[in-house]
């Protein structure tokens, strides 16, 4: 099997994870109901999670360094996550999108990965996957729920649908090592999780007031899977490491 | 967390004396003599039922309240592990805030007016968290002491007499041990690390010994009007008693960590028992309380932009068709 072609994979989904999950930690405490604020917390820590299991079978089984070293004190150019999950929170309807978007695609993932012949791999998204089905349910029901509400909610998450398109198309970028990993039969490959993931959140999206935009006139937001990022991860990164960085030899 | 012993409540001054119909009073006070817990629907004295709401309010808004300086360090925490465990903790504040304003609309005031009254300054939550959490340190510190001084206040309160209040306070404070667990866990880590790190904690514990003596309220012979209180089973123990338990409980383990209190007057009396302590400084504390305290204007600036963003979120989800139905707690 190509190592290489199975880390790179691994690095761009525990990335995706890793950065989306520290942006809805941002939501905790402040968020528009008590209720939504509790749910966001659990998607993040569940993002988190995921992350952290994705890092550890880089560690224990790709001689990778630790999940803590990988998480932690990587440069910017090292993530592989994608343009999407590095954007700013924005306003509550662009975060709701945002974790619509991600997570059909993450569910879309997780399911076709348990069939992978890289074992690790298919037993971690047997695992994952049950938790997966709560974010879509929860995000599902709010973009059900608003985008069928006031004028106010349609159009912000309207406009929020819009703006994020192309950063969602942006997942679905193809690695260098694509190719290897769809032959191995480790992963059923991008474009083939693509047409899975517009399929299935046009079905949510359609029983709402609102509407999909074109994906035929919109240029996927690529770079984040070769190393070039927004101007926002490395802030990110910067805030994120602050206390780590104070003394990397100590223990926290 | 918790709010501590205090209730803010400078309404009292100008009520006028409600005369209760003595024999509905008197079967009401046997019943708590009994033991028995006072259900929504029961029959009760106007000054407790008042009482209770603005004592449970106060706790729910310091829950929520809370969350903020700890939850600006989500984001910086050092690790996967501290990361996870603090968005976990962050999140049953949130929690125990949503458990608490159920209990108090058991008694007819509604979440909206009690967020309303906390954004316009009318009701007040516990001052250690116009405090600011200013380094990693800070974040253990509150995590293992004041959520250590949250169950002393909260176990007392949660043999109270009203049961809704009860009810919630017994699940929360099992969250809360585990809070003081993980909380007491990154303080040793610190403690028993590198110089730089037991130099963060032991200025973090400098910092935050004011607020904490605060915590539990002013001295008994300061406190007004607990006794109907006390004999309502609405406060459970005395401002004082509170604060011996947890220095009681606390003090040695701090200290036998090496970290030092910056209190030179401080020990345990061995002949009376009790805790002997520099009176913590009043004038400061209702200074805080009052608005004037450096984080005051940050927390409620922080509420009303969670108010004024997520308005159209809750108008999106308001159906004026469906009646308000009171929930059970
Ligand atoms: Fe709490
Ligand atoms: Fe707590
Ligand atoms: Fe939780």
């Amino acid at each position: 099997m190509n190592t290489d072609a199975i880390k790179e994979l691994l690095y761009k989904m525990g990335d995706d994870a890793f950065i989306l999950g520290h942006r809805n930690s941002e939501w905790t405490g402040i968020a528009p109901t008590l209720e939504e604020d509790i749910s966001f917390s659990s998607v993040a820590q569940d993002q988190i999670g995921h992350a952290l299991a994705v890092y550890t079978i880089l560690h224990e089984t790709l001689g990778e360094p630790t999940p803590d070293f990988i998480g932690f004190t990587r440069n910017e150019s090292d993530f592989r996550c994608s343009h999407l999950v590095e954007l700013p929170n924005g306003e509550y309807d662009f975060s709701l999108i945002r974790h619509f978007l991600f997570d059909h695609a993450e569910m879309l993932r997780y399911r076709a990965l348990t069939q992978s012949t890289y074992t690790p791999l298919a037993q971690l998204a047997g695992k994952i996957i049950g938790e997966l089905k709560y974010h879509i349910l929860h995000a599902n029901t709010w973009v059900r729920q608003l985008g069928n509400a006031t004028e106010e909610a349609k159009a912000r998450l309207q406009s929020s649908l819009n703006e994020l398109m192309p950063y969602a198309l942006g997942m679905f970028e193809p690695g260098p090592n694509e190719q290897a990993l769809i032959e191995d039969g480790v992963f059923i490959g991008e474009e083939a999780l693509k047409a899975q993931w517009l399929q299935s959140i046009e079905a949510v999206i359609r029983q709402t007031q609102l509407k999909l935009p074109d994906i035929t006139t919109l240029t996927p937001v690529y770079g984040g899977r070769y190393g070039y990022h927004t101007e926002y991860l490395q802030p990110l990164l910067y805030e994120m490491t602050e206390v780590f960085r104070i003394d990397e030899s100590a223990e926290w | 967390m918790y709010g501590g012993g205090y209730i803010y409540d400078p309404e009292s001054k100008n009520q006028a004396t409600i005369v209760e119909d003595p024999e509905m009073l008197a079967a009401f006070e046997a019943k708590i003599d009994r033991g028995e817990k006072i259900e929504p629907t029961d029959w009760m004295p106007y000054e407790y039922r008042r009482q209770l709401i603005r004592m449970i309010e106060q706790h729910a808004h310091s829950e929520i309240i809370g969350a903020l300086p700890e939850g600006t360090w989500i984001t910086r925490a050092p690790g996967f592990k501290r990361k996870m465990a603090l968005i976990a903790k962050v999140q049953d504040e949130i929690g125990h805030g949503q458990l608490l304003y159920a209990a108090a609309e058991t008694l007819g005031k509604s979440r909206e007016q009690m967020l309303n009254d906390l954004m316009s300054g009318k009701s007040k939550y516990s001052n250690v968290f116009n405090y600011p959490a200013k380094t990693w340190a800070d974040v253990t510190v509150i995590g293992f002491l004041i959520d250590a001084g949250a169950i002393i206040n909260q176990l007392a309160n949660s043999k109270g007499s009203y049961a809704p209040y009860c009810r919630a306070l017994k699940r929360i404070c099992a969250e809360e041990s585990f809070h003081l667990k993980q909380g007491y866990e990154g303080f040793v880590y610190l403690a028993t690390g590198t110089p730089t790190q037991r130099t963060m904690l032991q200025d973090a514990v400098n910092r935050w010994w004011p607020p904490i003596m605060h915590f539990f309220g002013p001295a008994d012979k300061v406190s007004v009007h607990t006794e109907k209180l006390m004999r309502w089973q609405v406060k459970m123990d005395t401002n004082d008693n509170m604060r011996n338990e947890f220095l009681e409980q606390y003090v040695p383990k701090i200290w036998e960590l090496g970290i030092t209190i910056p209190d030179p007057k401080l020990r345990k009396n061995l002949e009376t028992g009790r805790w002997e302590y520099t009176e913590p400084d009043w004038d400061e504390f209702f200074r805080v309380i009052n608005g004037n305290g450096p984080c005051n204007k940050e927390r409620l600036d922080v509420r009303r932009w969670v108010e004024e963003s997520g308005r159209w979120v809750r108008q999106a989800l308001y159906k004026p068709n469906e009646m308000y139905k009171m929930p059970l707690a």
